[in-house]
């Protein structure tokens, strides 16, 4: 009985040393924020101890995902330090046995990979639902196969380039009616014999493109 | 007198010179040349440093004494001598010809890199299809780990701008290479200043219809956004709370004469241009007084919106910079969420600080001062693309209000960019410089062609150095300098009775002893004195440029530079060659009449105007 006594109490110290202490919490724990009023705004909900219950089980979880052999339970989840903020500490012991604690990157690497799950159980965010230490992977760029400036681009440079052809052609179209009707009038002018004023055409001052004038008064100087 | 003129006036009018469709066309493409970008970008930024509604002040006092005469005077005689700039001035006297050679120098360059700021415009444009819009994020590095630190340390909007859109270089020495992207909308850009100028002033009266009209349009569609956007009505006591102090620094005077001179685009013949493709009767005296009062209610109408949503980016980013400190408040002393609140933030700080002042200093918490962000008032490219593009992030449906920002500024540089190719081609085709086989749709391609490609300078990594080099030593001096010379010579060598001879068979009256007194008087000694004024300025200032050197120890401030000695020695060339041919011509008809006589009075310019005195002739002139 004595040895039982004695054992009990040189184990007694080693049960009683606290998980809750800096150093323990500093090397295996770590610090969680959540802003609830920040994401929900009027739709928050309060944190109780539920809430609490349900962050232990999402954390097994998480560590059992991550492990996928070991049974993971909420009892293994040990949270400390809570505040008003909503803040506090939180440990993992191994579920084999209870004295021993998971080293920090195990952690890390359990809440890293399920760490979606975790946001979307309480409806939060990477930024609201802050693990202290570790960061959130960031989104990558949303990526195009054509970037949306250049289809943009293309259509406008096609409708101005389509306008610019449509109207050169439509130009040039009526250049060579207009020395085509100039032609015509002059044959009927020499057959009719015709003499006008200054010995130009009235017509052809007529007919002039109201341009900046140079092609007609090459024609002009013909006469 | 008066018959013998009518009787030319009857000669001319069977002249095909094109003509505008209606009189709205010719005061709309006035209008839209008038009022520009720097009558979004600059006026506000004037009227907020120099002490809002006091700034008015000097401003119309610079509008009714220098820009009316100016403006007037240059429509009138436009209008009476139906030329180009060149045209125009050869026609009052041939030793002149060069203040029109100026004037088509300057704005062909000036028209170099005025597009490549709509090729800018463009390229925000075409970006702004997106969600999210690419201004409002910073891009991750390689490793994915991180964003990048370049912006990181400045702001999302400043690198856009800065190394994504022009990929900059630290300095202006290193060149880069072409930014393929601005060489797309650059080529863009200028494809559709050549689609509006194909047929001349028959597509452009077109265009401007819409380029004139729909800025005013966005503007208002802002006005009422802006005025519903929190802190706009800070932002718009702070415009225009006047600070009548600011009269007594001549600085606000010089900017203000500044300002409205190259607000109304004078001195760049564009103005001669479209005034000489009007009936010979035609009120030029309203025209001019309604063109320049338009131009200055836009400015003050654009500074409104303006204002209002620099109000409330000031507004966002003290709430923001609030927010900031709050939380670190909340998470260092782990106090109960939303407890802190903006509303009694100062009340937490200063008990928190008497009791644990350590804690408070180790946290750096920023100093969020409401009117220190008022105060970072920006004007140019910086308010276009920085603050606003940031602006407009903060509003809902942003891709909207983006598209709808940067289609005006497109339309407001467009109507101005008519004006400045106008300046080029008006005068080459009216002296007939142009071979008569060559039509007028392809010298205009070619013109656009060769404008393309001379403007790539600013396409690549330094073209933004180069730009502002372009925009402070062209578009300043080298305009006050025309101006004055053309000024002087229709009081001197024209004649002021001629001249009003003319003002009254245009508009059935004589001009006023208003206007008398101003072109005698009091604009030339205005022109003169500024002028002065600001070379005097510019040359006490040392020759720096702000550079963006992401190594620099201080980023993301502006490095300031100095310009090395070649870039200065092109800074002065750009000053001075536009007006070289000024003194050039006359010279040069100086040496031709000296050494020939006789041969100088038959050897007269071709394009010959009854009102020359050389032009009095027996035989008659076809």
């Amino acid at each position: 009985m004595w040895v039982w006594i004695v054992c009990l109490l040189t184990a007694a110290p080693a049960l009683a040393e606290p998980l809750c202490s800096k150093e323990v919490c500093d090397n295996y724990g770590y610090k969680v924020r959540i802003s609830i009023k920040t994401a929900l705004g009027d739709k928050a909900y309060e944190w109780n101890e539920s809430e609490m219950f349900l962050f232990r089980a999402t954390v097994a979880f998480a560590m059992r995902r991550y492990t996928s052999d070991e049974t993971y339970n909420v009892s293994d989840i040990v949270v400390c330090n809570k505040t008003a903020r909503v803040s506090f500490w939180f440990l993992v012991t191994s579920p084999a046995n209870t004295a021993q604690l998971v080293p920090r990157g195990q952690v890390e690497a359990a809440v890293r990979l399920s760490r979606n799950r975790i946001n979307s159980a309480f409806l939060l965010t990477d930024q609201t639902l802050q693990f202290v230490g570790i960061l959130p992977t960031l989104a990558p760029p949303i990526s195009y196969d054509t970037p949306p400036w250049l289809i943009v681009f293309g259509v406008v440079m096609g409708v101005v380039c389509a306008g610019i052809i449509t109207l050169l052609l439509s130009t040039l179209l009526k250049r060579t009616r207009s020395k085509k009707n100039l032609l015509e009038t002059e044959e009927e002018e020499d057959r009719r014999g015709s003499i006008t004023a200054n010995g130009r055409l009235c017509e052809s001052l007529r007919e002039k493109d109201p341009g900046r004038g140079h092609p007609d008064d090459v024609h002009l100087s013909k006469l | 007198m008066a018959q013998r003129r009518i009787q030319e006036d009857e000669r001319y009018e069977t002249e095909d010179r094109p003509k505008w469709d209606n009189k709205v066309q010719y005061l709309l493409t006035c209008v839209g040349f008038a009022v520009g970008l720097g009558n979004v970008w600059r006026f506000p930024y004037l009227c907020q440093i120099y002490g809002g509604g006091a700034f008015l002040i000097p401003y119309l006092i610079a509008l009714v004494f220098e820009g009316l005469p100016l403006l007037y005077l240059e429509l009138a005689i436009g209008q009476s001598l139906r030329q180009g700039s060149i045209g125009v001035w050869n026609s009052i006297s041939p030793y002149l010809g060069g203040v029109g050679v100026a004037s088509m120098a300057v704005s062909f360059l000036v028209g170099l890199f005025y597009n490549t700021i709509l090729a800018w415009v463009l390229w925000y444009f075409f970006n702004s299809f997106q969600d999210p819009l690419p201004w409002s994020q910073c891009p991750l590095n390689e490793n994915l780990t991180d964003y990048v630190e370049e912006c990181v340390r400045g702001t999302a909007a400043n690198y856009y701008w800065y190394r994504v859109t022009l990929n900059i270089t630290p300095d202006i020495s290193s060149s880069g290479s072409l930014q393929w992207w601005l060489v797309l909308s650059l080529a863009l850009a200028w494809s559709i200043v050549y689609i509006c100028f194909i047929r001349g002033i028959e597509t452009v009266g077109k265009a401007v219809y819409v380029t004139a009209t729909f800025p005013y349009l966005v503007l208002t569609i802002f006005l009422v956004r802006a005025l519903t956007l929190p802190g706009a009505i800070d932002g718009l006591e702070y415009l225009f709370t006047p600070d009548w102090g600011v009269l007594l620094n001549p600085q606000v005077w010089l900017d203000a004469a500044t300002q409205i001179f190259f607000s109304l685009s004078l001195a760049f013949g564009g103005l001669i241009a479209f005034a000489s493709y009007n009936p010979r009767k035609n009120n030029c005296e309203r025209d001019a007084l309604l063109v320049g009062c338009i131009n200055s209610a836009t400015s003050l109408y654009a500074s409104i919106p303006i204002f209002a949503i620099l109000g409330f980016k000031a507004t966002t980013n003290f709430n923001n910079c609030i927010t900031s400190n709050v939380l670190k408040l909340t998470n260092e002393f782990d106090i109960a969420e939303k407890n802190i609140t903006a509303d009694n933030y100062d009340m937490w700080l200063k008990t928190l600080n008497t009791s644990h002042p350590d804690r408070i200093n180790s946290l750096e918490l920023r100093e969020c001062n409401l009117k220190r962000f008022m105060d970072q008032s920006v004007s140019g490219t910086g308010l276009a693309f920085i603050v606003f593009t940031e602006a407009v992030i903060e509003m809902p449906a942003s891709q909207v209000w983006a598209v709808l920002f940067f289609i005006m500024l497109f339309s407001l540089g467009l109507s101005s960019m008519f004006g400045n190719l106008e300046g080029v081609l008006t005068p080459l085709f009216d002296l007939h410089m142009v071979p008569s086989w060559v039509p007028k749709e392809l010298f205009t391609g070619i013109i656009c062609m060769v404008s393309f490609l001379v403007a790539l300078i600013f396409t690549m990594g330094s073209g933004n150095y180069w730009l502002e080099i372009f925009n402070s030593y062209v578009g300043s001096v080298p305009l006050l300098i025309i101006a004055f010379f053309e000024i002087t010579s229709v009081v001197v060598f024209y004649g002021m009775k001629r001249f009003s001879e003319d003002i009254e068979f245009m508009t059935g009256h004589r001009p006023g002893l208003f206007w008398h007194l101003c072109w005698m008087g009091v604009s030339p000694l205005m022109l003169l004195v500024v002028l002065v004024a600001y070379v005097v300025v510019q040359v006490q200032v040392q020759p720096q440029y702000p550079t963006w050197n992401p190594s620099y120890t201080l980023f993301p401030e502006a490095e300031v530079k100095p310009y090395p000695d070649w870039v200065f020695a092109i800074c002065v060339m750009l000053s001075a060659v536009p007006v070289v041919p000024i003194p050039l011509v006359a010279l040069y008809h100086l040496i031709r009449r000296l050494t020939h006589p006789e041969q100088h009075t038959r050897d007269e310019p071709h394009v010959s105007n009854p009102y020359d005195n050389k032009a009095f002739s027996s035989e008659p002139q076809l």
